[in-house]
């Protein structure tokens, strides 16, 4: 600061006046964090983070939609067809490559939510040009693997955290 | 303002004037002069402030009886429409009064943009008006989720998505507004509370916007500046009231043909059928006063692009007073811009059309063209129209037209740079 120029020199009331400025400033802030903090996702939400689904009694090409923190989760158990299908796709003619091998792990058992990635509506199963599931609000199509092929959606349908407990249970979450 | 200085006649009167000039108001009110060519389409001022009141008092009593929880929300709604007394015509007259609303706004914008309400001295008042629209659709939107049918569920689950669009904070934003992972209980109940909130915060703003109406005062079918109060003008009361009160008579038999005869015919069936995460409708469409929007946003194939064309639709009404480079107000004197105008009104209308369609083939086609003519009428077109143009003579005052002879100067307009466009 130019000290010796008279009317560019900071004094103490400048001074007391940013202070003022920056602690009102923190103090409005504290203050309204809760009031913004207070919309976000409450503890009872948070409790239902994960479910178990049987999954004994599907067959080969059956789907199972469940709920999961609000959301429906597909899980599809593939043909030997489907699974080709989702397979022999070359990589880099993908919107948002992604391997099967990566997606379903046992290439048997598809789990993702089914939420389409462009609006969030649920997806029609068994549908759409590429035989996977097609979204009936704006029209984006998914193949076998719940991939993006078709349509305005950005991603690929997102694939949860989930385990098989043992072979006929399994914990989304 | 009124020229003159008021004082109320009685002794009460003037005691309680000076401590609280409410008198003064009301007398300012009644007296505001008015140019005395307003047409009918003027009228929509006041219509739209009883739609306000109506969709306030109608919502009032209507949140007596409903119950903001995702479990209660779709029956408490139905025990409106068959228990509650008179429940019935409160929920139809809310409902289809928010279609009246935008009605009466549509062609309130309209008439603006034919006139040219919104150039100088006037872009407060219309942009004003612009945050006024914006909040009926915030306020719109979430009063159609509260009854938690299939479509408030999945209207809301789009429209919150689009937020979702947003660079890396979207997925943050929308769980905010969700406070969950999907639209759920929590969504429903902070809704409620938002969509009571707006329309007090929209009644201030009509404050506001009724003020900064008063300062220049109206503009009128011929758009030139009047001398106030003139031979121009005649008082607000009785004048304008009475057909101003006309006008809301023949708009209140339209808004009970709806309520009476027809109070589902702008809804969607699929709102009588409860909220179920689990199945999307098979044809997602909001309500038709969003449709235009709507058709903009599906007419992009990118997610993020396809929410700032939305958003940019809207907000490039704000910049309006400023694109249309014309000093010329009234599209009477505006042949060209007449044309574009009319054409704007069929594009507009076109793209409410594909709106409701679902996005393919030729709808998606007529909305990418519809779509894209949108933004070259305000970004190209108007900017453009007003250096080329050729606008007719205007009249150097309202009565001059009528009566002829020589124009009382006195009450001609002052602006110069107007005077050369007539030359």
């Amino acid at each position: 600061m130019s000290d010796q120029k008279d009317e560019k020199k900071t004094n103490r009331r400048d001074f007391l006046f940013t202070a003022t400025a920056a602690a009102g400033a923190v103090g409005v802030g504290a203050a309204v964090w809760p009031l913004v903090d207070q919309m976000n996702p409450d503890a009872s939400v948070k409790a239902l983070a994960s479910t178990e689904v049987d999954v004994s009694s599907m067959q080969p090409g059956q789907s199972l939609t469940v709920l999961w923190r609000g959301k429906p989760v597909f899980i599809k158990r593939r043909t030997e067809d489907e699974i080709k299908k989702a397979r022999t796709v070359d990589i880099n003619d993908l919107k948002h490559p992604e391997k099967d091998e990566d997606r379903a792990k046992n290439p048997e058992w598809l789990v993702m939510l089914g939420i389409c990635t462009h609006l969030g509506c649920v997806p029609l199963t068994d549908k759409g040009d590429y035989d996977g599931w097609f979204c009936p609000c704006h029209g984006s199509h998914y193949d076998t693997s719940g991939r993006i092929r078709k349509g305005p959606a950005p991603t690929n349908m997102e694939i949860p955290k989930y385990e098989f407990v043992n072979t006929n249970t399994i914990k989304i979450g | 303002m009124s020229d003159h200085e008021y004082t109320p006649s009685s002794k009460f009167g003037k005691w309680f004037n000076d401590r609280l000039p409410l008198l003064t108001l009301a007398n300012h009110l009644t007296d505001y002069p008015t140019p005395k060519n307003l047409n009918y389409w003027w009228t929509f001022g006041g219509i739209l402030t009883f739609c306000l009141i109506t969709q306030i008092v109608t919502g009032l009593v209507l949140a007596m009886h409903y119950i903001a929880h995702a479990d209660m929300a779709f029956s408490s709604v139905e025990h409106i429409m068959r228990d509650v007394n008179y429940g019935w015509l409160l929920r139809y007259v809310h409902a289809n009064g928010a279609s009246m609303f935008f009605l009466a706004v549509y062609i309130h914008i309209f008439r603006s943009l034919f006139y040219g309400s919104y150039k100088s001295p006037r872009e407060i008042i219309w942009i004003l008006g612009i945050i006024i629209y914006l909040l009926m659709m915030a306020a719109a939107f979430m009063g159609y989720v509260l009854p938690w049918g299939q479509m408030s569920f999945w209207g809301a689950t789009v429209i919150t998505n689009l937020f979702s669009a947003i660079p890396l904070v979207g997925e943050s934003i929308t769980t905010w507004l969700w406070g969950g992972y999907s639209v759920d209980n929590p969504t429903l109940t902070r809704f409620f509370t938002l969509h009571y909130l707006i329309p007090f915060l929209i009644l201030g703003l009509v404050v506001l916007h009724i003020w900064a109406l008063h300062v220049p005062g109206n503009n009128n079918p011929v758009g030139i500046d009047i001398k106030k109060p003139s031979k121009d003008t005649v008082p607000f009361h009785p004048y304008i009231v009475i057909k101003d009160a006309f006008a809301l008579l023949m708009f209140c038999i339209v808004f009970a043909l709806f309520v009476f005869y027809q109070p589902n015919i702008l809804g969607h069936a699929d709102n009588y059928i409860e909220a179920d995460p689990l199945v999307t409708p098979a044809h997602i469409v909001p309500e038709w006063y969003l449709l235009p929007f709507y058709a903009i946003l599906r007419s992009v194939p990118d997610k993020l692009m396809g929410v700032v064309a939305m958003l940019s639709a809207i907000l490039i009404l704000a910049a309006l007073p400023w694109l249309d480079t014309s000093k010329v107000r009234s599209a009477v004197f505006r042949p060209l811009f007449r044309q574009f105008y009319w054409i704007l009104v069929a594009d507009v209308l076109i793209l409410g059309y594909v709106g409701a369609m679902p996005a393919e083939g030729l709808y998606l086609l007529i909305a990418r063209v519809a779509t894209a003519y949108y933004f070259a009428h305000f970004l190209i077109i108007l900017p453009v129209l007003g250096w080329k143009e050729k606008t007719t003579p205007l009249p150097l005052s309202i009565t001059e037209p009528v009566l002829g002879g020589t124009p009382n100067l006195a009450a001609a307009r002052s602006d110069e740079k107007i005077e050369k466009t007539i030359k």
